[in-house]
């Protein structure tokens, strides 16, 4: 009996999603009394390893020679380390939605993803997850003895224990069919869906060209910065800072709506998060309905005050 | 080429979300269901595909017969043929199942499916149906390009996009960027008119036992009201930032 979680890395580093589901692991495990393993693929220095002792990882099975992007590789040579695990945990993301579910069927075990919280019961497995966009949370059951659970980035606490791990290399010839040709990041932004602050703007900023104010409060708060549907459609921001029901996913801490109407599309994609603070010169806008804090005024007027203000205080 | 698109009926994105049977089941009273976004842009990326290479399109859902305006739409918008395997669909792992049970008679050359659904979100069907077809599986996918056998496909990444390479078939699970909004199709009269005579074939499930289930339901925690802050007073709401919510 273990519980076994899988380590996502990017460019042979882990991110707070990792250290989250680890922490999860680990306190699903302590309910159950037993220990926690975790997989890590691909190239990952011991000393990043080392860190997943710190979040309640007694042991980590190392196959640092898989080839990554590749779900089918990966779930084969997952499947083989999986032995009397009970509870299979990942992270809810992208990358993790090409091995969770090929695991699942390959283990004939059933799954639940968006998990926000530990299990409600452990037998039979109970826990609440995200559904309809974030308008609803359900409560599933898990009818299979084993159980794969996939946790929302942002809803769960990490956990630091002070603890250590061991690291077992372990040897694998899984090939996959899909081939690497490249990739393009934007180097030093910060990921939307694990920030956590955002700074969100909508239409109401009336241009592209002014974005300097939101990507200065973005920068003073550590924050990412995000945008509505209609800015990326028209182009004013790339596709990738779209959040809301069909772009990413917020669960921050602080979300900034700054000149965003707030459509219920828009705000199904950004109401797990925490606080919410909408600035807009429409008192009738719907985000007004959803926020926590607000402010009725002219972006180009508030931003600059808000900006030095957050200056004064950071000192 | 054969693409099948996996298509899910949804609730329509503007729909408020609310439960019957004391909390147990999706209230569809009143609500509009429609193509899940993430399948339409699968769905209009095989037409273009299909205009350039030639072949056909054929869509395939899990669902009762409460799904078919859903469906017939997707012939409307110029989807050869359809098939509804008739089931309400409850757990992913079935559903799966069935589609793939089909697609191992009825072999495609592309299977495109939408990285989730807007209901369940679940995001599990495609990356199942890939490994019980054997075959890879490229998620949250952006780009997609086909020459002779060989994809070239590019996927969302954190901060990023990733470009890959794979020969068919492949698994998609597909999401805007595909195609751009502007590029969805609204179906015409003639395309309507012609659906109406498309092939939407309808298959009995053969698959019963679900892996998980869904208990019930609850709606997040109403907010408090919004605290306004004068917009002369800009200070202020960095302080109850600070101070009370202590977020920053």
């Amino acid at each position: 009996m273990s519980v076994l979680v899988y380590t996502e890395s990017w460019d042979g580093s882990f991110r707070k999603s990792t250290f989250e589901a680890a922490s999860y692991a680990s306190e699903t495990a302590k309910i159950l009394g037993t220990e926690v393993i975790a997989i890590s693929l691909g190239e990952v220095s011991s000393d990043e390893l080392d860190k997943l002792g710190n979040y309640g990882v007694s042991k980590v099975v190392s196959c640092s020679a898989i080839e990554k992007g590749d779900g089918q590789a990966a779930t084969n040579a997952i499947a083989k380390i999986t032995d009397d695990a009970n509870i299979l945990i990942f992270s809810n993301t992208n990358t993790a939605k090409m091995i969770a579910p090929r695991l699942s069927a390959k283990l004939k075990v059933g799954i639940v993803s968006n998990v926000i919280g530990l299990s409600e019961s452990t037998n039979p497995l109970q826990v609440k997850r995200k559904a309809f966009s974030s308008k609803a949370i359900e409560l599933a059951t898990v009818n299979t003895a084993t159980a794969i659970l996939a946790i929302a980035p942002n809803s769960f606490k990490l956990i630091e224990t002070g603890g250590n791990c061991t690291i077992e290399e372990v040897a694998t010839n899984e090939k996959g069919a899909i081939t690497i040709e490249g990739k393009e990041t934007a180097s030093g932004k910060i990921s939307i869906s694990e920030a956590e602050i955002v700074v969100s703007a909508g239409r109401g900023l009336k241009g592209p060209e002014n974005w300097g104010m939101i990507e200065e409060l973005a920068e003073l708060l550590g924050a990412a910065t995000a945008c509505s549907k209609p800015v990326a459609d028209i182009g004013w921001r790339p596709h990738a800072e779209h959040v809301g029901q069909t772009g990413k996913v917020v669960a921050a801490d602080l979300y900034f709506a700054i000149g965003i109407s707030g459509a219920i599309q828009h705000l199904a994609g950004v109401n797990s998060s925490k606080v919410m603070v909408a600035i807009n010169t429409d008192p009738e806008a719907p985000f007004f309905k959803a926020a926590d804090y607000g402010i009725v005024g002219d972006a180009f007027e508030v931003v600059p005050k808000l900006i030095e203000e957050i200056k004064q205080l950071k000192g | 080429m054969n693409i099948v698109v996996c298509i899910s009926s949804v609730p329509d994105t503007t729909s408020k979300i609310n439960f019957t049977d004391n909390n147990t089941k999706f209230d569809s009273c009143g609500i509009q269901f429609v193509i899940n976004p993430n399948d339409e842009f699968g769905l209009t990326k095989a037409m273009v595909l299909k205009e350039a290479n030639g072949g056909t399109v054929k869509v395939i859902t899990v669902g009762d017969a409460t799904t078919e305006p859903v469906i017939r739409k997707t012939l409307a918008i110029g989807a050869d043929s359809a098939v509804r395997i008739n089931k309400t669909a409850s757990d992913s792992y079935t559903t799966a199942l069935e589609i793939a049970t089909y697609l191992k008679e009825n072999p495609a050359d592309l299977i495109i499916a939408g990285k989730e659904s807007l209901d369940y979100n679940g995001g599990a069907v495609p990356g199942m149906i890939a490994e019980m077809l054997d075959l890879p599986f490229v998620n949250a996918c952006n780009g997609l390009e086909i020459a002779e056998n060989n994809a070239k496909v590019s996927r969302e990444i954190d901060g990023g996009k990733e470009y890959l390479s794979a020969s068919l078939p492949l698994v998609i699970g597909g999401q805007k960027g595909l195609v751009e909004e502007s590029e969805l199709r609204i179906p015409n009269m003639r395309g309507i008119m012609q659906a109406r005579s498309k092939p939407l074939q309808v298959i009995e499930a053969s698959i019963s036992e679900d892996f998980t289930t869904s208990i019930s339901f609850e709606k997040p925690a109403e907010k408090e009201a919004c605290k306004l802050v004068d917009s002369n007073n800009v200070a202020e709401l960095v302080n109850l930032l600070h101070n009370e919510a202590k977020v920053i």
